[in-house]
């Protein structure tokens, strides 16, 4: 099955239907949720979650030898809550800093889970296949079951983040202030996190442990750099992850069943690497034409200045002066007098040039910070 | 100056670990002062306010706000952080933040409508920058992202102002702005406590000064207490400032 084939079975295939709805629809809660976790500084917090999760999944597996998803993944969620909550113990009660915090349970759990599957393989029933598709995500796995959990999980998420929508702006930007106002930070944290830890746990079986993070920072990090609004963001986000889940399915599946994390990382990279170069205002390739521009706009200007300096010392403001006094002003260019001749600052007539009325009024005006404003 | 007592601070003791910061605090701030808390980098200054605004837990003491506590007054009460303290590259415009100022009194869940983006436009213009309401912040200069500090405070419309150095990192122009509204605001019969780090500029600017090194060193009128004697205690080492009387 190719791309082509793939995107004219979407509209009729169930599975295929199922599978991008899903992986849709998580794009869409991770990105919403990426911002303000990227906001907050607590970028790598959803890698550690992720990490977190696995052991719980393999415990799940061997307490109850069932192999469906929304007991795995009940598994995933208690043991990511537990790695979460501990990250915070850590912080609080140690001097250890947060990245410390974040890497050791981070590697802890994941170390721990990765024994625990080992352990499960080596069992002697069949049962235990497939288990590892929680690694790198398999969303051709997914079922309408899933998909609807998926779907109330993000609009419970979009209500919360609707009605809360004042206070978590506040405590994203000023948290000591949000406090002095009389809100309860603590309250409005644990319910940010509960929700990215659930949005995680909902993401493991579609893209995996190792790469869910991803799915959190890239659609945000991408976003951030279209606006400086933060509504539109969280918008732009969840857009930018729900065109990452399709895609990257939509490849995945059409190419031999591809493991769906990795791609729809690398697409949701393709979206972070476009931003950073196209975006108008922070994009780099604007910033290196601004650069540019300014500097000939810096040259053109200190020219006009130089001739102004000389032209000042006539009586006549217009009398003209020969083109070789310039050579005496480092960064002359036959091009910037060209220039100026076609803004009508300067008069050129053989060897002799004068500056025009407007082009001493505009140099006696260069940079006159006060007047600025 | 009234005679009623604005701030009242008892036997505050702050610890991070082992080590006290502040340690049993008695302060008693009349209404209508404009106060300077002023000791030596990691005296407690910032502390005794993130204290008395519950920000921080405090080991013992208590804070009352005219006679009842902090927590049933919070609406008397008006807070400039430290401008370092947020990331000024958050997606948001100048009117915007100082919006947030209006969050407290209207309470959970409750939308900003016209009335609050009309008190937020009339703070701006206080501090003189409607001009830049819709700029991102993190296109303002220090001293401007400091005024939608204050603006945003202003818009609170409290009773007392506790500001965690507002004239850090400002340019003369700010400062001079930002004094002439605090003066504003004690003529309106406003209590404002500043954490201040300028020694020469005290008897200038505020009439009362706290001065602070983990232990309270001495508090009251800035002509009667602001001393060679005072600052020796405080800093610990022979001060000597010219004060002009």
């Amino acid at each position: 099955m190719d791309i082509q084939e793939y995107f004219s079975l979407v509209f009729s295939d169930y599975t295929l239907r199922t599978i991008t709805i899903g992986t849709a629809t998580l794009g869409a809660v991770t990105g919403m949720l990426g911002s303000f976790a990227v906001l907050r500084k607590q970028s790598l917090l959803g890698d550690a979650i992720s990490h977190a999760a696995l052991p719980g999944i393999a415990i799940a597996f061997l307490i109850t030898g069932a192999k469906d998803s929304n007991t795995l993944l009940l598994g995933a969620l208690i043991s990511g809550l537990i790695g979460t909550f501990w990250i915070r113990g850590i912080i609080s009660k140690t001097h250890l800093k947060s990245d410390t915090a974040l890497g050791l349970i981070l590697s802890l759990f994941f170390g721990f889970g990765m024994l625990l599957l080992t352990f499960i393989q080596k069992q002697p029933n069949a049962n235990q296949a497939g288990l590892d598709k929680y690694l790198f995500g398999q969303a051709a796995t997914l079922v309408e079951s899933d998909v609807w959990l998926m779907a109330i999980v993000t609009g419970i998420c979009l209500f919360v983040l609707l009605l809360f929508w004042k206070e978590f702006k506040l405590l994203l930007f000023d948290e000591d202030y949000t406090k002095t106002l009389g809100f309860n930070t603590k309250f409005l944290d644990i319910l940010i996190t509960t929700f990215i830890v659930l949005a995680i746990v909902l993401g493991l079986q579609t893209v995996g442990v190792v790469l869910m993070s991803a799915m959190l920072l890239a659609p945000a990090a991408a976003a951030r750099q279209w606006t400086n609004s933060l509504s539109v963001m969280v918008v732009l986000a969840a857009i930018f992850g729900a065109f990452s889940g399709v895609i990257g399915t939509a490849i995945s599946a059409s190419q031999n069943n591809l493991s769906t994390g990795p791609v729809i990382v690398l697409v949701a990279s393709v979206f972070v690497m476009f931003s950073f170069i196209f975006s108008p205002s922070r994009g780099l390739l604007f910033k290196q034409i601004r650069f540019i521009k300014n500097r000939r706009d810096l040259k053109l200007y200190k020219t006009l200045s130089f001739m102004y300096n000389i032209a000042e010392t006539h009586d006549d403001i217009t009398h003209p002066h020969a083109v070789k006094i310039l050579n005496n002003f480092h960064g002359y260019t036959k091009g910037t007098l060209q220039k100026l001749v076609d803004k009508n600052y300067v008069i050129l007539q053989e060897n002799m040039w004068s500056l025009t009325e407007d082009g001493f009024k505009t140099a006696s005006n260069l940079y006159n910070q006060t007047d600025n404003e | 100056m009234g005679n009623k007592i604005a701030v009242k601070v008892d036997d505050l003791t702050v610890a991070y670990n082992y080590k006290p910061v502040l340690w049993d605090i008695d302060l008693e701030i009349p209404e209508g002062v404009l106060m300077a808390i002023v000791g030596p980098n990691g005296a407690g200054k910032s502390t005794l306010i993130k204290s008395i605004l519950g920000i921080l837990n405090p080991i013992a003491g208590s804070v009352s706000i005219y006679g009842k506590p902090y927590e049933k007054q919070r609406s008397l009460v008006a807070y400039v952080p430290q401008k370092g303290s947020v990331d000024w590259d958050f997606p948001t415009t100048a009117l915007d933040v100082v919006m947030m100022g209006t969050y407290g009194s209207l309470g959970w869940i409750k939308r900003p409508r016209q009335k609050e983006k009309k008190a937020a436009l009339e703070a701006l213009e206080k501090v003189g920058m409607l001009s830049f309401k819709n700029r991102q912040i993190s296109q303002l200069s220090g001293g401007q992202q400091q005024r939608i500090f204050l603006a945003r405070a202003l818009v609170q419309n409290a009773s007392i102002y506790f500001m965690d150095e507002p004239f850090q990192g400002v340019d003369a122009t700010t400062e001079i702005a930002i004094i002439n509204i605090l003066k504003e605001l004690r003529k309106a019969g406003k209590t404002v406590i500043v954490v201040h780090h300028d020694l020469q500029t005290v008897p200038e600017y505020f009439d009362w000064v706290t001065f602070l090194n983990v232990k309270k060193i001495a508090t009251g009128p800035v002509k009667d207490i602001f001393n060679d004697d005072n600052l020796t205690k405080t800093y610990g080492i022979n001060y000597k400032v010219s004060i002009q009387k």
